[in-house]
């Protein structure tokens, strides 16, 4: 048994193949980072995991065996919410999966069961946000944009969703944070990228805008405030289910504006 | 046309408001041969000021009416703008706005002009022109319009996801009094045929896959509250009876938002009754999801839900001698009829002790309300040290432990100090 800080390249398949390798040479975690947080000098305690993906395919496939496809799908979500102590608790997790005989995926007394299907919770929960947040703009040439900025990197759980739904119109969906987008052409969809001279903002939109674009956004505006029953506002809810975060992507809020 | 329809869009979506049905969830049409949407999502695209749902575009097709319904803002003798789309304009606004991701589809009504076929006709038409011209996937839900023919109900059920036709007065007496050119009878013939193909489409279902959908998201009605004095034991036997006798897949309960000087309704002013709206909300959900009886929420002892505390609530203070539950050995069924436990939590519940058993600290991190059911479980090293106290008592306990945002009696009056 030996007990290392270890760090990976951030990728999935370099937390699966973390998975294996605490398996193969008998690690006890003490921490899990990526390898851009690592700080100057090697430890004697510190260890890097280089990806290897038929690693990552065994361990994706043994999880599989063991707790299903939801079971792996938690996991996967857990690891897209980013968050600082995600990836040690997938760890955790996955290790607690393999020890036990049993499938123990709905044993919500385990301590970081509990805590990674708050996780989950919280990232399903941003993936539905997005396919409901999400707005676009016709471009002239006949591309429907949208840029979102989720607090999860949520875009690969909404790939499927857009692509079943809007199978005949191109569109591309762009996550300004994180610097990549969605690009679907009638065909099939595509990962994009865009390199950091380069800006994605309201304001190059709009001089590409479609001539009725103006109109339906204006129109969409006007809906939102005519169903309203000012009898009944009670703006505490309403900003519970829309929360301000997201209001600079939505014409009926304060879209295009700086918050 | 852009100023034009910005009014029309203003004054008929103004006009389809006081409808609360919005739901675009309960169907699973498929977006086919590379079509314009789908549905089954259920999603909420934004939310009023007042906190709901958005998903439909939801609009009259007209606000002219030959009507005269006392409650109702597009009342024949009410001073108000009117005005009309043409089909071409419904069609072009649900695809540009489903296409930017505004929308789920489309929920169309109407004022009842020339007579009830005239106006369903045209509905039909939107719905047909949508999926045969635009093959246009997305969420459609329809009105009924009272006495419309049933070939065309029919054809409606065709193009339609959802199929409603609105009670609105829940009670004969009250609809005699606000609405005397409206005949109740018109409004359950309808909802009879709807009841009949469903059932029908169904059964076919069964033998032919390649049966064409009939309205797969059901039918729907709705109920007004606090316009003409009812009981909520007259509105729960009312939604109950709809949902047994006609297969409903929602009730909705519409607080009455006055609207007119009419003195037969409440003042213009008047409070909406949203904390009543809430408490028939959540006894809806207890006969739809938690296995509760209409009789068992209001009945001839009981007929008003407390407003204080919730129905649930109300009906375990009731019956004491059906407690505690035993977290770690009772049926799903019973854990479900304890306060503070949700359909989540209890399934939780079920799925987590096969591990072990549970005990409070569990409880609470899996979400129970434990300020509510520690009066009515037992759980692992946690005994029921409340079994003898007054359900009044206990009653006091928990107001004075929570904050319920609708509490009139209590602790809320000590805030002003």
């Amino acid at each position: 048994m030996q007990h290392v800080d270890l760090y990976y390249d951030g990728s999935w398949a370099g937390l699966l193949t973390t998975i294996f390798e605490i398996f193969e040479f008998k690690i006890v975690p003490l921490s899990l980072r990526s390898t851009g947080e690592r700080q100057q000098g090697m430890f004697q305690t510190e260890r890097e995991v280089f990806t290897q993906q038929d690693k990552a395919d065994r361990v994706m496939h043994g999880l599989i065996a063991k707790v299903g496809k939801k079971g792996y799908a938690e996991l996967w979500h857990t690891y897209l919410s980013e968050l600082p102590e995600a990836a040690l608790l997938v760890v955790r997790v996955a290790t607690y999966y393999f020890h036990e005989e049993k499938n123990v995926r709905l044993n919500f007394a385990q301590d970081h069961i509990l805590q990674m299907k708050k996780i989950v919770k919280s990232v399903s929960r941003e993936r539905h946000r997005m396919k409901a947040f999400t707005r676009f703009q016709l471009l002239a040439d006949g591309l429907y944009v949208a840029l979102i900025e989720p607090d999860f990197n949520v875009l690969p759980l909404v790939q499927q969703h857009f692509q079943d739904r809007y199978a005949d119109q191109r569109w591309l969906i762009f996550d300004v944070k994180r610097r990549y987008g969605l690009l679907y052409d009638g065909q099939s969809t595509s990962e994009v990228t865009m390199d950091h001279t380069a800006t994605m903002a309201h304001a190059t939109l709009i001089d590409l805008h479609d001539a009725q674009e103006e109109l339906y956004a204006d129109l969409w505006k006007r809906y939102f405030k005519s169903v309203n029953i000012k009898e009944r506002r009670n703006m505490k809810l309403h900003l519970q289910h829309v929360p301000r975060r997201y209001w600079r992507y939505l014409h009926e809020k304060s879209f295009g504006m700086e918050i | 046309m852009g100023e034009r329809i910005k009014e029309k869009l203003e004054i008929l979506a103004d006009a389809a408001k006081y409808d609360v049905s919005c739901s675009s969830s309960g169907s699973n049409r498929k977006n086919k041969e590379k079509g314009l949407g789908n549905t089954g999502a259920g999603i909420c695209h934004t939310y009023t000021e007042d906190g709901r749902c958005v998903s439909l575009l939801k609009i009259l097709l007209t606000n002219h009416c030959i009507y005269d319904c006392a409650y109702c803002v597009s009342r024949k003798s009410n001073d108000i703008k009117r005005a009309a789309f043409t089909v071409q304009e419904v069609v072009d606004l649900t695809i540009n706005f489903y296409r930017r991701n505004y929308i789920e589809g489309l929920f169309l009504s109407s004022g009842i002009f020339k007579n009830a076929d005239y106006t369903m006709e045209r509905l039909v038409l939107i719905a047909k022109k949508l999926r045969q011209e635009h093959n246009f996937n997305g969420y459609i839900h329809l009105k009924t319009i009272p006495a419309a023919s049933p070939e065309l109900i029919h054809e409606a059920g065709l193009y339609a996801d959802r199929l409603s036709i609105n009670l609105e007065i829940p009670t004969d007496s009250g609809l005699k009094l606000l609405a005397p050119e409206k005949n109740r009878e018109d409004m359950i013939q309808p909802m009879t045929y709807l009841k009949d193909q469903l059932i029908k489409t169904k059964e076919e279902k069964k033998i032919f896959k390649s049966t064409p959908h009939f309205a797969p998201a059901g039918q729907s009605t709705q109920l007004i509250i606090g316009a003409t004095g009812e009981t909520d034991k007259q509105i729960i036997t009312a939604a109950n009876y709809f949902y047994r006798k006609f297969n409903m897949k929602r009730v909705y309960y519409s607080g009455y938002v006055p609207i007119s000087y009419d003195s037969r309704l409440p003042a213009i002013g008047t409070e909406v009754p949203t904390a009543r709206e809430n408490r028939l909300y959540q006894s809806d959900w207890l006969m739809r999801f938690y296995g509760f009886q209409a009789n068992e929420i209001v009945n001839d002892t009981h007929p008003l839900l407390d407003l204080d505390i919730d129905p649930k609530l109300s009906w375990a203070l009731r019956n004491m001698d059906r407690f505690p539950i035993d977290i770690n050995k009772d049926d799903y069924q019973l854990i479900l009829r304890v306060p503070g436990i949700g359909v989540g939590s209890a399934q939780k519940i079920i799925a987590a002790r096969r591990f072990g058993p549970l005990n409070l600290d569990h409880l609470k991190k899996i979400g129970v309300a434990i300020n509510r059911a520690k009066y009515f479980i037992v759980c692992k090293g946690f005994m029921q040290i409340y079994a003898d106290k007054r359900s009044d008592i206990i009653k006091s306990y928990i107001l004075h432990s929570s904050k319920s945002k609708y509490l009139v009696t209590g602790n809320q009056q000590l805030q002003l100090f």
